[in-house]
């Protein structure tokens, strides 16, 4: 994998106060943020081209994904993960050529083999655990795997994912409930994007945190911006940290904004203001890692620029092999209804 | 041995499923108690920490199951009554069932949900259902429905071996009721085999649970007039025994099926459709089925419940007039 290598290269030097991260950390979030955006975009592409029929993205929430995913250890840790969250997939090793082939629904999508709409993740030798389009029934699952770790001994922490909508469906409340009575290591990381389709938070709920909603369980809680991926990791790493150490669960709220439509499907200037929209484009997480990391002259132009033009060709790469890949078979439908033993 | 209740054997799988598999464990309400049915008493203190009370909400109690499956564990999570497991329909339709399917068999679910169903307990509208039918209907679960003790014992515990989710039906109706000598009884070890449980030639009955109960006493009772049934106890409901199912309708050409369930779309109408479809030419009447009525189940005053379950009387009154038919 090409980050693999740009880590490697990454000069060493001590990590950086104000940042408490590594240059090669740096240069990673940078990557899968930007690797997440220019998949999504050429996803929605390949939707108006006729060749993707469903594209759900997670625009302006690739800092809050990334920064939470790279708090985790990759190959121990599982991800429970909800639909935007491909960035986050991104950084827990699943591939852009693999991305490609869940958006065009190919027969070799790891995720799922042309069975689920895209976005529906699933890996299980990178842990990452299978979802449906139901919301928030991945946070008991998530709750069932820090059970299951736990009986077998294994010290790992789950990250369940989802966003605010998904807040005041049962399943959310009954995980929150069970991870808080037995201390299990859960780190339920809710994107609130402001939007749930058309829904503002406020009609979603009475209070104005969805972090609120963890004192019912006497759950530690915080809220991070979002759009700031070295918040989002310092916010999160802390609580993973003491999750694995036995300290128990976490709710911690990320404020972001969902930048496209809920869907390829939507339009969302029936309800959303133009000018409401435009001033949270100039916060886009994106540029604003881009600007600060150049002010402070952690990297130098070059280095960035290099990073661009790699995701450039690591996603054109991605559209042109996923494109020539086979369909599934329509009768490959009938098969694994079972496990056979 | 000593003859053995369903609920003692049901018990006593359990507790051989724990000592066999350290992965093994039970979840749900009142467990650690021993449940208000006494299914688990004695296990949370022979297993520590493996017999966990959860909080009453349905959907977590499936819903953890499935990920502690998911992890590589094998749960037997028990949902105290069956009327209230459809708030985790969700959980078990939505996920649990299509989780080996949507990842093409890269992860499965070795899950059991352990319910008590069925009337003829004074338990009222949600104390007596029969829930079968919602869950027989989507593919990817297993559903299954004993009737002897011999077969609790060996079909829980193949349930647990299963990789795939089964919903296991206790009829709480039998759980003292019906008693067995295990040792050199039939007993069923794979999930999807019906049995044969008396051969008579002038119809067959399909039943499971009380109801299969019911029929063998209504057999009996037929046999003394001359009518000679056989008696197809279900066993399991999905995957279905198609084969038996068929074979015994052919045998005999008259087709009697008891449930308790109400019966527009109740699992009765699936057995009747399969024989339709593939035995109609060794029919020699129409099939019937003897259900409960359309009203949702069931009345709490004994009289409006003994009214609403087939039972002995109905079921051989049924059977004498399919006979003259």
């Amino acid at each position: 994998m090409a980050t693999r290598e740009r880590t490697r290269k990454a000069r060493s030097r001590e990590q950086r106060h104000d940042y408490l991260l590594s240059e090669a950390q740096l240069e990673e979030m940078y990557y899968y943020m930007l690797l997440a955006r220019r998949l999504s975009e050429r996803m929605l592409i390949l939707n108006r081209q006729g060749r993707a029929p469903f594209v759900i993205a997670g625009a302006g929430q690739e800092a809050a994904q990334v920064g939470a995913a790279m708090a985790l250890e990759r190959g121990t840790d599982f991800l429970a993960p909800y639909y935007r969250d491909l960035a986050m997939n991104l950084v827990f090793g699943m591939t852009a050529r693999e991305a490609m082939l869940n958006v065009l629904g190919k027969r070799d999508d790891p995720n799922s083999y042309g069975r689920q709409m895209p976005a529906h993740w699933s890996s299980p030798s990178r842990r990452i655990v299978t979802q449906s389009s139901v919301v928030a029934t991945q946070l008991v699952h998530a709750v069932g795997i820090a059970l299951g770790a736990r009986l077998r001994g294994e010290q790992l922490v789950v990250m369940a994912c989802c966003g605010e909508g998904a807040t005041s469906r049962g399943d959310f409340h009954e995980a929150l409930n069970f991870a808080a009575i037995h201390r299990l290591p859960v780190i339920f990381f809710v994107e609130n994007n402001g939007y749930a389709i058309s829904e503002r938070t406020e009609k979603e709920m009475p209070v104005p945190h969805v972090a609120d909603r963890a004192r019912a369980y006497d759950m530690q809680a915080a809220v991070v911006d979002g759009m700031d991926c070295v918040a989002v990791y310092q916010t999160v790493k802390p609580a993973v940290d003491q999750a694995r150490r036995g300290g128990g669960p976490w709710l911690i709220e990320a404020k972001c904004y969902r930048l496209w439509a809920h869907s390829s499907e939507d339009d969302d200037s029936r309800y959303r203001p133009r000018k409401e929209l435009e001033e949270w484009a100039k916060k886009d997480p994106i540029t604003v890692f881009r600007e600060r990391v150049l002010a402070d002259g952690i990297f130098p132009r070059e280095d960035l620029e290099e990073i661009e033009a790699h995701v450039q060709e690591e996603v054109r790469d991605a559209v042109e092999w996923a494109l020539a890949q086979p369909d599934p078979a329509p009768e490959d439908a009938l098969t694994h209804v079972y496990k056979e033993r | 041995m000593a003859e053995v209740s369903v609920l003692e054997a049901v018990r006593l799988a359990l507790d051989e499923a724990l000592a066999r598999d350290e992965r093994t464990f039970i979840l749900g309400e009142d467990v650690e108690a021993g449940g208000v049915f006494r299914a688990t008493e004695g296990l949370a203190a022979k297993y520590p920490g493996r017999v966990i009370d959860t909080p009453l909400a349905e959907s977590s109690i499936v819903g953890i199951a499935i990920g502690a499956a998911h992890y590589g564990m094998r749960p037997i999570a028990e949902i105290q009554f069956a009327d209230f497991i459809h708030a985790a329909f969700d959980q078990l339709c939505s996920e649990a069932s299509r989780w080996c399917y949507r990842t093409r068999g890269d992860a499965w679910l070795p899950l059991v949900v352990r319910t008590p169903w069925g009337g003829g307990v004074h338990g009222g509208q949600h104390h007596s259902q029969s829930i079968e039918a919602y869950y027989a209907h989507m593919p990817g679960l297993k559903v299954v429905a004993p009737s002897f003790p011999a077969d609790y014992r060996s079909l829980l515990l193949a349930a647990v071996e299963d990789p795939n989710p089964v919903i296991f039906l206790e009829h709480k109706r039998t759980y003292r009721l019906i008693r067995q000598e295990l040792n050199g009884a039939p007993a069923e070890t794979r999930i999807g085999r019906a049995r044969i449980a008396r051969r008579g030639g002038d119809l067959a009955l399909y039943a499971y649970g009380l109801m299969l109960h019911e029929c063998l006493a209504a057999a009996e009772e037929l046999a003394a007039e001359g009518i000679e049934c056989t008696v197809v106890d279900l066993l399991s409901l999905r995957p279905l025994d198609t084969e038996t199912v068929l074979e015994a309708a052919k045998a005999t050409g008259k087709v009697l099926i008891v449930h308790e369930d109400t019966l527009t779309g109740g699992f009765g109408a699936e057995i009747a459709a399969l024989i339709a479809e593939h035995a109609f030419e060794y029919l020699d009447a129409p099939v019937r089925r003897l259900c409960g009525p359309d009203i949702p189940p069931i009345p709490y005053h004994p009289a409006m419940e003994a009214f609403f379950m087939p039972d002995r009387q109905k079921i051989a009154a049924a059977a004498r007039d399919l006979a003259a038919y």
